[in-house]
């Protein structure tokens, strides 16, 4: 048995180092320098959708840039996958595997970002968590290496409480009577007992005591595959008026279901952004027709850079994705953090002259990142992203939050931008970082 | 009241989910005694290939869609009897516990592989809208399976009870060597428990597949319906339909009149707790066949 | 030839109870310790150091801690990285937040870990085999239900928690890798030798009693409960350390889903696949587990630009699957087994008959 076992690993190393070789062989052939854009992935696993998506949106996009000729045409992306399954160690060896090579990178899950943080900000590695994270990584006086451009879960759940108080009746203007339409509504919280989704928690308690609503959390535990006992619960015994979604993967699915199953309507549930994909909406079929969620972007294929993408990339066999999903949630919000990469180092070779940067000079663009509108029309991403303007105290930039609606088939924007209670959020994540701070001894910058 | 019986009644259905699940483990367990942790991999497979064969890749009509699926489950029973337990007959228990892990591995990755990773919506034209009987809301869908589950466990028990084939099995899974010596070919019992356990875990994926959605998360189901199988007794199918309902009632009433006291989300553990509690009067579980040990 | 027994002459006790008897493998040893103290901080990358080497000596550590329970003791687990969990938030509070020296903090969490297993460990009393290790995994679920819930046990942000600045003695710091790395590094050495000690002494051969036949070892006085729930806390200690140093020295942060199920199920690969009952075979596994899928990875890396990435990634798992059935199959014992046979290979060599 021993021998056998012998030769067989001998054959095995052989064959694969034979392959590694034609691998790399065929791997050859490069001219014009390289940016290096390390990507951590998740392909497989129960939130796969998610990660398939967001990274094969933003490598379609760099592909695109290449088949334009690079960045100002001088220089060309280069990209690496890394499998993390969603996991923060294997996340965190994927971050050492690149560190020495990128200039910023995208942990894309709530543990590998906490973990990176620390670390990004000793390698001076720009770490940005569009949507994700810490909420008050938005604050740059504290992280000055974590980005959470366009916006953060705070901003979005103030937004949510504007966006349901204009359901019921309020002119979504005048801040000062909005609390006369949420006056006891019964508002639950459904979530993902992860501290993903705890992170919540604190801002839909200090807005309830604001605006006089009644908000209940009711923790989902993960995996969240069975939600019957929350649902009876919100539905017949707490009967609430609104229900936040506030899941991940596939406890995002089955509140649908549950809604349906119990007779409460979907107009009435209202999902985090992690929660408005069509690997959601879909699976609950018919369940799902007139579910609300919020969203950073646009949706769907009709704007003139994604139809670029589809001649061009998609056009040449260089797509890297299924071409179905080109278009979906998950894919355009990887397709705008190109963008805004993109941006940001277009704005640092302003500065700096066109040459592959390093991780302080594109925190120098990040920081002095303006997409104005002008600009995104320039783009062709009209209606895709939103304006962004970022200091250096302000890591968050952007902050509007869009809505849409599910109509059975696809998301359908329902047209609705909703600006966050921008000061009360950013007293809020003053405070929070500060606290970090003071935790961990780190002087507040007083300067770009 | 009405809402206690509410969740009381709705515990008992998703109790019979979990049972559909248990059941594929309960088999397996009683003619190998393999622990098989691949059994959410084989759910997720079945959903799969449901899907691939109903919309994603041919569009075949229900029956022959279930119908190649169940083929389908088939080749993996044979592939995984002469390849990965053949070699290993006679080897301690934790072994082939460990190769079924290998085995899940390889199938959500083949699975995932042909069919892709992305969530998949399976309709099977059952309406899932509530119909209320006494003030109760219950689930046409849920109604729908506790009736399949309860056909497939009267089914199973007159497979073991009555038939030639089932009565071999059943002397396998007393004594591997005494059914050898008898003339019953080992191989080939295990070859059609693993076949049954493939349509077990066909049927407990579409019903679950069409509640979740054909994804990766499918597999988690197997991890639901441990605490099921030892309050049950590994190696009982009443044991499984009896404990599915105690654990479902459980779960749901706990995390629905405890929960709030302690903060909520502690329907993950409770049934273990319950388990514990069965566990400490009846060491076999409530059906389970007691290990009668010799020096 | 050279590896043999014969003309091994012991003549004292001190020689007869070595750990190791031939002098070859006591060479050996010690070339593997110049290797793990000297060569690997030397001359391989930081990047060798932080990702394959540290979490490998970490979950050599856990695994042997379940080793000890599995494998010698016979009493299964499969929620064992819960008790990690314990120990990575026991050590950060008692090191964080109280204040204590670096290397207590860990072993304190360690020390928490093991009180929490003992408890757990508790239904083993009764309940045997396959019921016991299902049954395990209540440990799992509540003690990541209670750290979730419980702010003042998890600290931090919503159980996520970032190792503080490490200070060994409260002077020395350590930040570079290669610090960290001889710190788990000597940790490692230090309770591996310990353990090792502890299964082959009075204890290690009550457990093997205990595994093999309970009651008969009940029989010729072996106290059944006590031995088993001190398997249980030494068990959980091991692992309760290891998860210590994998916040501390690895990550640098900690996240309950960083320890949930699947990593209790990859450790009972571990030991499994590594070999039951072997100190080695600890070792083995976790390299297994631990370096495998990132030498995987790494190595369908360069497939990149010729096989679309959704498959790749599935292709790393059907790998892996695979290889975990053939090691089955070829070794059913375990890797550590395949060591024994090389072994009586090498003392016939080079004339086998």
């Amino acid at each position: 048995m021993a021998r056998k076992l012998l030769s067989g690993i001998v054959a095995l190393i052989l064959v694969a180092g034979f392959i590694m070789i034609s691998g790399q062989a065929m791997a050859a052939e490069e001219k014009k320098p390289e940016q290096f854009v390390g990507i951590l992935a998740y392909r497989t696993g129960p939130f796969a959708a998610g990660g398939s998506g967001f990274s094969s949106g933003m490598e379609d996009f760099m592909a695109l840039i290449n088949a334009r000729g690079g960045i100002n045409g001088k220089i060309m992306y280069k990209w690496e996958e890394c499998e993390t399954a969603y996991n923060t160690a294997r996340g965190v060896e994927c971050y050492n595997r690149f560190k020495d090579k990128m200039a910023y990178v995208h942990p894309l899950s709530t543990g590998i970002t906490y973990a990176l943080i620390p670390k990004g900000t000793e390698d001076k590695i720009v770490i940005i968590s569009s949507g994700y994270g810490r909420a008050d990584a938005s604050d740059g006086r504290v992280f000055p290496w974590v980005f959470t451009t366009p916006t953060n879960y705070w901003s979005q759940n103030t937004a949510k409480i504007k966006w349901i108080a204009m359901k019921e009746g309020w002119d979504g203007k005048d801040m000062a009577n909005i609390g006369k339409y949420l006056k006891g509504l019964k508002i639950a919280n459904l979530h993902i007992d992860v501290p993903y989704g705890q992170e919540t928690k604190p801002i839909l308690d200090s807005m309830s005591e604001k605006f006089g609503f009644k908000v209940r959390h009711f923790p989902v535990p993960w995996p969240g595959i069975d939600q019957k006992a929350q649902w009876l619960d919100i539905a017949r015994r707490y009967k609430a008026d609104w229900v936040i979604n506030r899941n991940w993967g596939v406890s995002c699915t089955i509140p649908l279901k549950e809604a349906a199953r119990l007779g409460f309507p979907r107009e009435k549930i209202l999902g985090v952004w992690w929660c408005g994909a069509e690997e959601d909406a879909m699976p609950a079929g018919p369940a799902a027709k007139g579910y609300y969620s919020t969203n950073f972007h646009g949706v769907g294929r009709d704007f003139p850079i994604i139809q670029e993408v589809v001649d061009k990339v998609y056009g040449a066999m260089k797509g890297n994705i299924a071409f179905t999903r080109v278009g979906t949630v998950y894919y355009n919000r990887g397709f705008i953090a190109g963008i805004l990469n993109h941006e940001a180092i277009l704005t640092a070779q302003k500065k700096f002259g066109i040459k592959v940067l390093t991780g302080e000079e594109f925190r120098w663009g990040m920081e002095n990142l303006n997409v104005t509108v002008e600009r995104i029309k320039e783009i062709g991403a009209e209606g895709l992203m939103q304006p962004m303007h970022n200091t250096w105290q302000d890591h968050e930039g952007g902050g509007v939050v869009f809505y849409q609606q599910w109509d059975g088939e696809k998301w359908v924007s329902t047209g609705e931008v909703i600006t966050p209670m921008r000061e009360y959020v950013r007293g809020l994540i003053e405070k929070s970082a500060a606290k970090y701070a003071k935790e961990k001894g780190i002087k507040l910058r007083t300067g770009p | 009241m009405t809402f206690f019986f509410e969740v009381l009644v709705t515990g008992l259905m998703v109790g019979i989910m979990y049972s559909l699940v248990a059941l594929g483990f309960v088999l397996i367990f009683k003619a190998s005694e393999v622990f098989n942790m691949a059994q959410g991999a084989m759910s997720l497979f079945a959903g799969l290939a449901l899907v691939g064969f109903l919309d994603q890749y041919l569009q075949l009509p229900l029956w022959l869609a279930l119908l190649c699926t169940v083929a389908v489950m088939t080749i993996w029973a044979y592939a995984i009897v002469f390849i990965v337990l053949k070699p290993l007959v006679a080897r301690p228990p934790l072994m082939l516990f460990m190769a079924t892990f290998g085995v899940a591995y390889l199938m959500e990755g083949i699975g995932q592989s042909i069919y892709g990773t992305q969530a998949k919506g399976l309709n099977l034209g059952i309406p899932d809208t509530p119909i209320v009987i006494g003030g109760i809301f219950m689930s046409t869908f849920d109604l729908f399976f506790t009736g399949v589950a309860a056909i497939l466990v009267i089914g199973l028990v007159w497979f073991f009870q009555k038939t030639r084939t089932g009565r071999a099995l059943r002397a396998v899974s007393d004594d591997h060597e005494a059914a050898l010596s008898v003339g019953i070919p080992l191989l080939k019992a295990w070859t059609i428990t693993w076949i049954v356990a493939g349509v077990v875990a066909t049927v407990a994926g579409v019903a679950w597949g069409t509640r979740l959605g054909v994804q990766f998360s499918l597999t988690y189901i197997a991890l639901k319906s441990l605490p099921v199988l030892i309050i049950g007794g590994l190696d009982s199918i009443p044991g499984a339909i009896i404990a599915g309902l105690i654990v479902g009632a459980g779960e749901n009433l706990g995390e629905v009149f405890i929960g709030p006291y302690v903060g909520g989300g502690i329907q993950t553990f409770f049934p273990y707790l319950l388990a514990l509690i069965v566990l400490y009067f009846r060491p076999y579980g409530l059906f389970g066949k007691e290990i009668i040990e010799r020096v | 030839m050279f590896y043999r027994e014969c003309s091994n002459f012991k003549d004292s006790y001190a020689s007869d109870m070595a750990i190791f008897p031939i002098p070859l493998d006591r060479w050996g040893f010690i070339f593997m310790l110049f290797m793990a103290f000297v060569v690997v901080p030397l001359f391989t990358s930081e990047y060798f150091i932080t990702n394959i080497i540290i979490p490998f000596y970490c979950f050599a550590l856990a695994a042997f801690g379940l080793n000890v329970l599995a494998g010698y003791a016979g009493q299964i687990s499969i929620g064992h990285a819960a008790f990690m969990a314990v120990g990575a938030y026991a050590s950060f509070n008692l090191y964080g937040r109280l204040g204590l020296p670096l290397v207590p903090s860990i072993l304190g969490g360690g020390l928490i870990s093991a009180a929490v297993g003992t408890i757990f460990g508790l239904p083993s009393l009764r309940i045997k085999g396959f019921y016991l290790a299902i049954s395990t995994l209540a440990s799992q679920f509540i003690i990541e239900w209670v750290i979730v819930h419980w702010k003042w046990v998890s600290g931090g942000v919503f159980g996520t928690i970032e190792a503080p600045k490490m200070f060994l003695f409260g002077f020395i710091p350590l930040d570079t890798a290669v610090k960290k790395y001889y710190l788990t590094l000597c940790l490692m050495t230090v309770l591996m030798t310990f353990g090792k000690n502890l299964v082959r002494g009075q204890l290690g051969r009550n457990w093997m009693a205990i595994r093999d036949v309970d009651f008969a070892a009940e029989i010729i006085g072996v106290n059944l409960y006590r031995d088993k729930l001190i398997a249980f806390a030494v068990s959980t200690f091991y692992a309760g350390v290891a998860g210590a140093l994998i916040c501390f020295t690895y990550v640098g942060a900690a996240n309950i889903e960083e320890f949930n199920v699947m990593v209790s199920f990859a450790m009972m690969g571990m030991i499994i696949v590594g070999g039951l009952g072997t100190v080695l075979g600890s070792f083995l596994g976790a390299g297994f587990f631990v370096m495998l899928p990132i030498g995987i990875n790494q190595f369908l890396g360069s497939f990149m630009d010729v096989v679309p990435a959704d498959i790749l990634a599935n292709i790393e798992s059907i790998l892996f699957g695979g290889l975990i059935v053939f090691f089955l199959i070829v070794e059913p014992y375990g890797m550590a087994r395949l060591w024994h046979t090389i072994k009586d290979k090498m003392r016939l060599w080079p004339f086998p008959y």
